[in-house]
């Protein structure tokens, strides 16, 4: 039996990272949004390791940050420690990473969906979505049905989800939830192509079984370095992580039973991503390999529930006990939670075009795990970019698309559905051709017009970003005047930095810009240098220091913009195309890409046949 | 703003024109450096639509006469400034005039680039003609076909020893920047720029092979020089087998370069017999000495030429040291005659010395076994020039170009992403040269060879 229940712009299937960030920019652009959770206590829920950020998905964080979501503000209220990631490896590369309070950063987020303006959080299943021509309508296990504009799916491996643990296998969602059984039928019935993913996670032990007496110790960064550009107060530290390597015996009990593993033994048929390897995967792969790190790292301040990261596994539960227990450290852990893995349904997203939208289903979007990616960050990122896009096509607006040169979203989104992902698609600096660009200090000036724009940035954020950019101008300007003159004191310096001194007199940014000097060391000699916000001055020094490199980069981005103008038709039947090779009227038929830039990198799509399309088009 | 791009736009090989196509912002700043009109008139002078007859120099050396048509942005094919240079026919008289083009500030178009760029520039519509647009998508589909066929062939396994090398660094620095709290091993700088440099040293060996290739099909430019009346003259008599210079025993009868085609053994030399090398005060000899001086510095090949009967002198002496790097050989003529010459001192100084009598003919076996030798044209196979066309070379010296970048910032201690970056670079031209798409080469390499994960 069902009944109506409710008309709404927005649904929102999933309140986890994706879903949040999908249902607070939908409501914030005023669209009356539904989210369904299948567990009103599971909203926000970190199921794997308890922190956010890292390479590149640092660089995630801020961006969604940037444009206005909530991810990074929720990140420093729930932190536990901050570390910036590969300082001494070049700007392009640095990353923050928080450790966070897992049960807090899932409380803050369910209640800011509670408290936020046209946003109804709702526990239900959803087993059946209807495209009626204009409309869809929503069906929860209970019968209600919903009449909305749009629905963003968001089902992370909730979707047929299944747990395997050794032999034994259930259907289940992420710890222990029960997974949503009817909705991928649904899906299917409407067209959609679905397929097996798998992940895992390591177990959980307690921390007073630990002997930290012999582990090496992780600090975090002093003083904090926040993600959110509005949080204002300086955070403080409260743990430290530790560091241990399995052995030749741990190695040994995994081999001994391999066999056993739901991986090797074929009970899973999911594609496993291939950047997150189960601890068993990477003893078979790398098997020269002698030892493997592992970092024990604490799930939040009001739990001894430690998450022992680089150990996940499949393997059965008692195997699971040996092999932790012969790692240093461990020989008397005390497992809570034994490490699993979890199959699961996401779509092909080839399916979709650039706003994560189904190019066949108007209305239909997806984000997060459902799209074949993996991790928090990545999730947030599409839920917020479905969630805005989904708001502004109800308001009846242009479309927002950030392309490959703007930021890492962009590029993220553009990887997924133009070159689709063959296993769990993961962050990484090296993804982007653009990364000296596309810096986790520079994300407000990249996004933040963006945001505005749209309507997710208020105007005291948006004028304290003003307000930066100016003082930056004006510094940028006095370091490219002042003139440094040839003194013993500053020729001091620059000798004692083994650089050559000056004879003449030197501009400021000149000398900033020599790979042996910084703005730190020119301090003494730097007498009317402003107080302001030290970051300004980190920026500068790297547009300054890397402003050759940064110039070739824009120059590229300057080309694939033009080529990026160039629309092709969504309706287009490549195959009617005179010249184009085979492999890539096939290849252009299914991606069917927005314009000539997105062709141009789809693999199996030569130039040759670029050529070609930019003949057609002319035509 | 778009690189300025050039090509030759007609077809190679054949007919008595060849069109010489130079498009974008720079392209009247280009076509000034290489063109000088008769009237004296410059380009950036010059109307749209309107032409002018004169000169193609490369440096100081004419290399044809030409006719350059100017057509000025937005009424141009590509909808941008268009210098077109249309000079004499044939595949040597075009490439040298494109290479000069391109060593002015230009750079190859791409296959169907200048097409590309018209259309962008919302220049073809609808009503262009058919036949035009046909012409063109046959040229796409050439170069889709020959895109194909280097794909299966050697140039594709040698550019992907160079390429992997490259992917390997790229991929190891990308493991150790994604994956910080994994036990990567660093990078060191030293073996990044050992690695950098015999990927260098492998595309650099490519390289010459096209040189090899182009000396065996095209000729090498080669100068015979040596001070007056050593019979330079005489040897290029003997070498092209017929009477072109003036051979008189007055020093400096031999003003202008005369050039002739000769095979010679396994090559082909583009042969220039120059005014004898001496400090003069005659002005029209003077103008010849210096341009032989110039023109040492781009050819291929020397020969310099000595008076076996005749004591080293000052001249002999500054001629040997410009010699310098050029590919060369001493050539020691009048060997019937009884020998003065200090032989011991210029086998010091120059690696290869043949001795001939360029009056009876003498010593030619061995002068042509020392070219071939010299030139790598002896034992060359011809199958070995894996990169054979303008393009693909010019896609190498941009990989090159990138690889020489990645050394400097190493040199200079800029930080490893910047490094990175020039690596992904040069791959990606790799990838361009065989035609391939970066798909995702670096991050494939990065999870097969290396252990990351959360």
């Amino acid at each position: 039996m069902s009944y109506f229940r409710g008309k709404f712009d927005v649904a929102v299937i999933g309140a986890g990272h994706a879903g949040i960030e999908a249902a607070l920019a939908s409501a914030r652009l005023g669209c009356k949004t539904i989210v369904f959770t299948i567990n009103m206590d599971a909203v926000g829920n970190c199921p794997c390791n308890p922190s956010i950020g890292g390479t590149a998905k640092g660089h995630l964080v801020r961006e969604i940050d940037a444009l206005g979501g909530e991810m990074g503000k929720t990140a420093d209220e729930c932190m536990l420690q901050m570390r910036m990631l590969n300082r001494g490896k070049g700007p392009a590369v640095h990353s923050l990473r928080a450790q966070i309070d897992r049960r807090k950063y899932s409380e803050t987020m369910k209640h800011k969906l509670e408290l936020q303006e046209n946003l109804q959080l709702h526990q239900a299943e959803v087993t059946k979505l209807d495209e009626c021509g204009g409309f869809w309508r929503v069906t929860t296990r209970m019968g209600a049905e919903f009449e909305v504009g749009a629905v963003i799916i968001a089902t992370g491996t909730y979707l047929g989800g299944r747990i395997y643990i050794g032999e034994v296998s259930y259907e289940s969602g992420p710890d222990g939830i029960f997974p949503a059984t009817f909705l991928g039928e649904s899906l299917k019935n409407l067209g959609l192509s679905l397929r097996r993913f798998k992940t895992g996670t390591p177990a959980r032990v307690l921390k007073s079984s630990i002997d930290f007496s012999d582990l090496e110790k992780q600090e975090g960064d002093e003083p904090v370095i926040p993600f959110s550009y509005d949080t204002e107060e300086q955070l403080q530290n409260k743990v430290v992580c530790h560091i241990s390597w399995t052995n030749e015996e741990t190695k040994k009990i995994i081999l001994d039973n391999i066999h056993r593993s739901p991986l090797y033994s074929g009970m899973i048929h999911g594609v496993g991503p291939r950047y997150c390897p189960s601890l068993e995967d990477k003893i078979v792969r790398f098997s020269d390999k002698e030892r493997h790190q592992l970092f024990i790292e604490p799930c939040g301040e009001n739990t001894e529930e430690m998450y022992l990261q680089g150990m996940s596994s499949s393997l059965p539960e008692e195997v699971q006990l040996k092999f932790y227990h012969s790692i240093k450290g461990l020989e008397n852990a005390v497992v809570m939670r034994p490490a699993y893995a979890i199959e699961y349904d996401c779509v092909d997203p080839l399916q979709m075009n650039n706003t994560l939208e189904f190019i066949e289903h108007p209305g239909l979007y997806g984000a997060g795990q459902f799209n074949g990616s993996s991790g928090y960050e990545e999730a947030a990122a599409q839920g917020l970019v479905a969630g805005i896009n989904a708001a502004l096509k109800i308001k009846g607006k242009e479309p927002m698309i950030l392309d490959r040169a703007g930021s890492y979203i962009g590029t993220l989104i553009d990887d997924l559905v133009t070159k689709g992902a063959n296993d769990p698609y993961r962050m990484m600096t090296s993804r982007s051709e653009y990364r000296l660009i596309l810096r986790q200090d520079n994300a407000d000036e990249r996004l933040t017009p963006i945001g505005r724009e749209i309507g997710l940035i208020t105007d005291q954020r948006y004028n304290k970003f003003l307000k930066k950019q100016e003082l930056k101008a004006l510094e940028m300007n006095r370091i490219r005047k002042k003139v440094i003159a040839p003194t013993d004191r500053i020729n001091d310096i620059l000798v004692s930095r083994e650089t050559s001194p000056i004879t003449t007199g030197a501009k400021l940014v000149d000398l900033i810009k020599r790979p042996q000097l910084s703005y730190e060391i020119l301090k003494e000699i730097d007498d009317d240098r402003p107080d302001i916000d030290p970051n300004i001055f980190e920026q500068i020094e790297i547009e300054v220091k890397y402003e050759g490199y940064i110039k070739k980069q824009l120059a590229q981005v300057e080309q694939m913009r033009r080529m990026e103008k160039k629309l092709l038709p969504h309706d287009l039947d490549y195959k009617t195309i005179t010249g184009l090779r085979l492999e890539a009227q096939e290849k252009l038929n299914k991606i069917h890409p927005d314009n000539l830039g997105q062709a141009s990198r789809i693999s199996g799509v030569s130039p040759a046949d670029i050529s070609v399309l930019v003949i057609w088009l002319s035509k | 703003m778009d690189k300025t791009i050039a090509a030759i736009s007609t077809p190679l090989g054949s007919g008595g024109i060849g069109v010489i196509r130079i498009s974008g912002s720079d392209a009247v700043a280009v076509a000034d450096k290489v063109f000088k009109s008769v009237s004296g008139k410059k380009i950036c002078e010059m109307k749209g639509y309107t032409a002018a007859f004169g000169k193609i120099y490369d440096n100081n050396d004419q290399i044809d006469e030409a006719v350059a048509t100017v057509f000025l942005s937005p009424h141009s094919y590509t909808g941008e400034d268009v210098v077109e240079l249309s000079c004499h026919g044939g595949s040597y008289i075009t490439n040298k005039v494109l290479t000069t083009v391109l060593n002015n500030g230009a750079v190859l178009a791409q296959a169907g680039e200048f097409t590309k760029r018209a259309f962008l520039n919302g220049k073809i519509d609808l009503t262009q003609s058919e036949a035009v647009m046909d012409i063109i998508s046959a040229k796409g589909r050439a170069a889709a076909r020959s895109a194909l066929s280097i794909k299966d062939g050697r140039l594709r396994s040698e550019i992907d020893e160079v390429k992997s090398i490259l992917v390997e660094n790229a991929a190891h620095l990308s493991a150790w920047a994604d994956y910080p709290e994994e036990d990567i091993p660093e990078v060191s700088g030293r073996n990044l720029l050992e690695s950098i440099s015999s990927a260098e040293e492998k595309l650099q060996k490519l390289l010459k092979g096209y040189e090899i290739g182009r000396a065996i099909k095209e000729g090498v430019d080669t100068l015979i020089i040596g001070k007056p009346n050593v019979g330079k003259s005489t040897l290029m008599n003997l070498l092209s087998g017929c009477e072109k210079s003036i051979v008189t025993n007055i020093p400096g009868t031999t003003r202008d370069i005369i050039q002739e085609t000769v095979v010679l053994g396994s090559a082909v030399l583009l042969l220039s017999d120059t005014a004898g090398l001496r400090d003069t005060d005659n002005p029209i000899e003077k103008i010849g000495v210096d341009l032989a001086k110039k023109r040492l510095k781009s050819c291929g090949l020397v020969l310099a030429v000595f008076d076996a009967s005749m004591p080293l002198d000052e001249n002999d002496h500054e001629m040997i040291e410009l010699l310098g790097d050029v590919p060369s050989i001493a050539v020691i003529n009048k060997s019937d005659l009884e020998t003065v010459i200090d032989i011991e001192y210029i086998k010091r100084k120059v690696d290869n010395i043949v001795f001939v009598s360029a009056a009876n003919g003498d010593g030619l076996e061995e002068l042509t076994n020392a070219v071939g030798e010299l030139l790598g044209t002896a034992q060359f196979d011809e199958n070995a020039a894996v990169i054979s066309t303008q393009r693909q070379r010019e896609c190498a010296v941009a990989a090159l170009e990138s690889m020489k970048e990645a050394v400097q910032a190493l040199e200079i201690g800029m930080t490893l992403d910047a490094v990175t970056v020039l690596l992904e670079e040069a791959i990606q031209s790799l990838l361009e040269l065989t035609g391939e798409r970066a798909t995702e080469v670096v991050v494939h390499n990065v999870f097969s060879k290396f252990c990351v994960g959360k």
